[in-house]
């Protein structure tokens, strides 16, 4: 497959929440200040293309040979975790300000579907290494971006005048299934 | 006061799915037929009960660090022995569930009630508590998922792709087709979103109406 088609692909049309349904819980939950959308948005960049390299390597040069892939899903929530950590380490001892930033989502990603969810993708679709990198750069950015469009909604819609029973998540929901509907529409750019 | 026993009230107080929104990811792209949803929810029961009784009786000896791995590495294994038992036995379902599969490792139910419950108390307490809070979400996803494709494909499949294990199927229209014409955009991802927000504001408009009385 080409890579460029891939990759807008992957933040269009297939977005990783809008059409995979995958992170939505931090986008339900942290998407209501901007700032913290834009933070979430790039510590999840950061550990799905790390991890995904990682784990396509190890996929094919541990787990394929020892025929041990059915280890899949135990091996890969280890090294994405551990990621976590080694990256919250990191950052803590050379970059302060960096750390203050990505802080608090840190810890979250681990149990963050979207992680998880890109990594086995690029798996079971058989994708080489250029290509799980390419998916796992557009989905994380399609989730930066969806994300972010959705903490811009979420201040205009606490403002507007909505039935108390429909106030909050449901119309939240509402407003991701007609983002999802153009969202789809993107097929072929 | 003795209190009178009320099944409304028991599913959907506290429910995961319909009042904490926790699960979300699997919930939504699983229930485009009534038998994706039951099987998904009846895994994630059957994990999360396991997992809350081997939590629970390993948690005493786990320090506050490792709490999140550990609990992971556990849930995980269940998922695996799960998957490798689906994958022998049924290989639609496998492939009907996908990628959503492996996915219930990060479901925010599991994780959330063998943190804050299973990790805090006795084993048979755990399982009452797993068993009551899988009984509820295997409940709301049925419950969308039967909207979802009674709206959208005017049928309800209860046994299709479990056929090769039970040996019949089982799946029939709702309305003649003369008076109803289904509506391909509830089975797409938008159609979810938007069926469980509508959902989601009716039963806080009868919840807010019981509250009043």
């Amino acid at each position: 497959m080409n890579l460029i088609p891939l990759f807008f692909m992957s933040i269009l049309s297939e977005n990783i929440i809008l059409n995979k349904f995958l992170g939505i819980c931090p986008f339900m939950g942290v998407s209501n200040k901007e700032k913290s959308a834009i933070s979430m948005g790039i510590s999840v960049t950061f550990v799905v293309l790390c991890s995904s390299i990682l784990t396509f390597l190890i996929n094919k040069y541990v787990l394929i040979p020892t025929d041990t892939v059915y280890l899949q899903t135990l091996m890969f929530i280890l090294i994405i975790s551990t990621f976590v950590q080694l990256v919250e380490i990191i950052l803590k001892k050379y970059s302060k300000s960096l750390y203050n930033l990505l802080g608090i989502y840190l810890p979250l990603i681990t149990t963050n579907c979207a992680v998880l969810g890109i990594v086995l993708i690029n798996i079971r679709s058989n994708y080489t290494l250029p290509e799980s990198i390419v998916y796992a750069l557009g989905s994380s950015i399609g989730f930066t971006l969806v994300i972010y469009l959705f903490s811009l909604m979420r201040v205009r819609m606490d403002k507007s005048p909505i039935i108390s029973s429909f106030k909050g998540y449901p119309i939240a929901l509402i407003a991701a299934g007609i983002m999802a509907l153009i969202f789809s529409r993107f097929v072929g750019v | 006061m003795k209190k009178k026993f009320n099944l409304f009230n028991w599913l959907f107080d506290g429910n995961p799915l319909f009042s904490m929104l926790l699960g979300m990811c699997t919930t939504l792209a699983i229930t485009t037929t009534f038998e994706n949803g039951f099987v998904m929810g009846l895994s994630v029961t059957v994990v999360l009960l396991f997992s809350s009784i081997i939590v629970s009786l390993i948690s005493k000896y786990i320090s506050d660090e490792l709490r999140i791995p550990s609990y992971i590495i556990v849930i995980a294994t269940f998922v695996t022995v799960l998957e490798v038992l689906l994958r022998k036995y049924s290989i639609p379902v496998y492939e009907a569930l996908g990628v959503y599969l492996p996915l219930i490792t990060v479901n925010c139910i599991i994780m959330g009630r063998v943190l804050s419950f299973a990790s805090k108390n006795k084993v048979g307490a755990s399982i009452l508590d797993s068993l009551k809070c899988g009984i509820q979400y295997t409940f709301a996803i049925v419950l969308l998922a039967s909207i979802r494709e009674i709206l959208g494909n005017n049928s309800l499949t209860i046994i299709d792709n479990l056929s090769g294990l039970l040996g019949f199927k089982l799946s029939f229209n709702i309305f003649p087709s003369s008076i109803f014409v289904p509506s391909n955009i509830f089975l797409t991802s938008a159609g979810a979103f938007i069926t469980l927000g509508i959902l989601l504001g009716i039963l806080n408009s009868i919840r807010n109406r019981g509250d009043s009385k």
